[in-house]
């Protein structure tokens, strides 16, 4: 059943439509992905599923019905972008938000899931990037949400503060709460997200399990070679093997099935082979391939 | 609900304790003020004898009218606003030429000294006109007894209550606009915290604040400056609290929309300059054309100083000050409806 589902939202900022329409359920107890490139309207869709943002058009259903004052008791957020009440403590903090909640986590457990033991004491603004996100995730379980929204939650974090984080919304998937999460990062999509769903322009391109999608995407390996390699651009032409070429910033794109033969006609073709690189495709290749944007651009 | 106040409540009440800057600020800008006005005003050095005439002039004593008296008109029915003057050395004499009755205040060494100089004059009056009359039982005397008020006793409540504007209006306006501004309200939208309980917690918080600022501040300078109280505390407090809930009233409806806090900064300080200047702080209003005084009667600043000095200086009772205390609390009414109307967490 889905715990959350959109039926025909839409919002409208003058001219511009961020959110076009959008219909989709997300199922109890996975993690759902929203990927997509700056400006692709997730923050707009997260926030009136959130309750947060009131759509032009349309409507959020949780658990069946049209969002309801209990909502803000089941659900935990994280938004993109929050500052934090001034001049108190982490555990100030958690302890301010958890006189919110009818049933609130106890501190000890909070601390426990969030790793936040060793800034407890600490003064809010005063936080680095990662023990931020880390403060402001706790504040999203607090609750002990059947939902929680994380808006880009690992944006701007070093890869070791990412992979921690990582393991953090690991542990909250574990407890059996559905996650919906936007992200960046395809490596983060894959590795967290049960499905995801690829939008850009306010509408979603595709949507599936990450290994569904890359099976429908890509047919085997994507070989890559430096454009400068290719010495003269006709050469690719005469190539037997490659229907499906792309060039893109500087080198060339084969997906092929057949990764023996286009290795032999690459090298009938006299191209420098030196800086040829084979990869299995991943959601990044995916994401350029549908929204055709580089995602860190 | 209760556990959601609290909290809040604390949470703020710490917000303000340490932010060390403006806490000081809050409590030594009013007491260098006092301070200041003490210093300046302290002693006012009149060469001159100020004399209050009540009712018709004509045979008034000849030295009265000599250049070292400064002859202060009363008509015949204000006997009793001379009296009080008279005893707060704002005059030195009083005299009812029609009545042929004269006031001194026994405390007044100025009042002391110009009645000497009178009681000379009738009795020399007296013997050239009459010799068999006793010198002074044409004119009655009437002595009066009170301690003078100082301009500082005077702009006190009008200090005090200043400092408490920009601390009710900038504590409670100005901070939510940044909340919005920086999205500490949007992540309290997405709490199951009501704005009702939310905006309660922080008008009690800053309150209990402002209130504990201005009992310092009046007991910390009155211990040095020793002011003229004249009617009971209880009743200076509860219109002190009744001036604050307004005046956060009055920050909660600038609080109420703006995202920008330079523009709800700018907009406060357009109304405050105003009502400091028209709601009598530094200087009486009383001198002042009708229009103008009906005008600063719109500001509950007004009220407040006028309620207040009604009380320290006029020993009014809280009777005495019904009407300001109705003011404000319409006032405080009207804004609190408005700030409900108008607010939006985002
Ligand atoms: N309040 C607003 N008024 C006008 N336009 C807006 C507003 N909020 C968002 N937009 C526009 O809507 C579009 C979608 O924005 P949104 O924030 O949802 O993107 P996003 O996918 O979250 O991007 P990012 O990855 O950069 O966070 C953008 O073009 C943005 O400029
Ligand atoms: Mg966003």
């Amino acid at each position: 059943m889905d715990i959350l589902r959109v039926e025909n939202l839409s919002k409208v900022y003058g001219s511009l439509t961020a959110v076009d329409n959008l219909s989709f359920g997300i199922p109890q107890g996975i993690c759902f992905g929203l990927l997509g490139p700056n400006g692709a309207g997730k923050t707009t869709t997260i926030e009136m599923m959130e309750g947060i943002l009131s759509p032009s058009s349309g409507q959020v259903l949780f658990e069946g019905q049209p969002i309801g004052p209990k909502f803000r008791e089941k659900v935990g957020i994280q938004f993109q972008s929050t500052a934090l009440p001034e001049f108190i403590t982490v555990k100030e903090t958690i302890e301010l938000f958890s006189a919110f909640y009818p049933n609130p986590r106890p501190l000890a457990e909070v601390i426990e899931l969030c790793s936040l033991s060793d800034i407890l004491n600490r003064d809010n603004q005063k936080l680095s990037g990662g023990q931020r996100q880390r403060m402001l995730l706790a504040l999203a379980v607090i609750p002990r949400p059947e939902l929680v929204f994380l808006d880009e939650p690992t944006t701007g974090l070093d890869p070791q503060a990412r992979r921690h984080f990582w393991d953090l919304v690991n542990r909250i998937k574990a407890e059996g709460t559905t996650i919906l999460l936007t992200t960046h990062y395809m490596d983060e999509a894959e590795l967290l997200c049960d499905e995801i769903a690829i939008m850009d322009h306010g509408v979603i391109l595709e949507r599936d399990t990450p290994t569904q999608l890359l099976r429908q995407h890509f047919a085997g390996a994507l070989v890559t070679i430096p454009e400068e390699a290719v010495a003269n651009p006709s050469d690719l032409q005469k190539l037997t093997c490659c229907h499906d070429l792309e060039i893109r910033a500087g080198h060339v794109e084969i997906e092929t099935s057949d990764l023996d033969g286009t290795i032999r006609s690459l090298l009938e073709a006299k191209i420098d082979l030196t800086r040829l690189s084979v990869h299995k495709p991943d959601l990044e290749d995916l994401f350029l391939k549908l929204t055709g944007k580089f995602l860190r651009s | 609900m209760i556990r959601q106040f609290l909290a809040i409540f604390r949470a703020r009440s710490m917000e303000f304790l340490r932010d060390r800057g403006t806490f000081f600020w809050n409590l030594l800008f009013p007491i260098v003020l006092v301070a200041g006005f003490a210093l300046a005003f302290g002693q006012p050095d009149e060469k001159v004898f100020k004399i209050g005439v009540i009712g018709p002039t004509t045979g008034i004593p000849a030295i009265l009218s000599s250049p070292q008296f400064q002859q202060v008109p009363y008509p015949a029915d204000q006997e009793a606003e001379a009296l009080k003057k008279l005893r707060q050395h704002q005059l030195d004499l009083a005299v009812a030429p029609a009545q042929h009755r004269y006031w001194m205040n026994a405390e007044s060494g100025k009042s002391i000294l110009a009645e000497r100089l009178l009681a000379d004059e009738l009795k020399l009056a007296a013997s050239s006109m009459n010799p068999s009359t006793p010198a002074l039982s044409l004119w009655a005397k009437g002595a009066v007894t009170g301690k003078p008020i100082r301009y500082v006793d005077w702009a006190v409540p009008g200090v005090i209550s200043m400092n408490m504007l920009f601390s009710c209006l900038f504590g409670v306006g100005y901070v939510l606009v940044r909340y919005r501004k920086n999205g500490v309200l949007k992540r309290l939208k997405a709490t199951p915290v009501s704005a009702l309980t939310f905006l309660v917690a922080q008008a009690v918080s800053r309150l209990v604040i402002v209130l504990g600022t201005v009992v310092v501040v009046y007991a910390g300078t009155d211990f040095f400056l020793h002011f003229t109280m004249n009617g009971s505390y209880f009743d200076l407090l509860l219109v002190t609290v009744l001036g604050i809930v307004c005046l956060i009233s009055l920050g909660l409806v600038f609080a109420a929309r703006f995202r920008s806090e330079e523009l709800a900064n700018g907009l406060m300080n357009l109304l405050t300059f105003p009502m400091i200047v028209f709601s009598g702080v530094f200087f009486s209003l009383e001198g002042a054309p009708a229009p103008v005084r009906a005008a600063a009667e719109i500001f509950p600043l007004t009220h407040l100083i006028h309620a207040e000095r009604q009380i320290m200086l006029n020993g009014a009772g809280l009777l005495q000050v019904a009407p300001d205390l109705g003011a404000l609390a319409l006032m405080t009414v009207v804004f609190l409806a408005i700030a409900a109307w108008l607010f939006k967490w985002e």
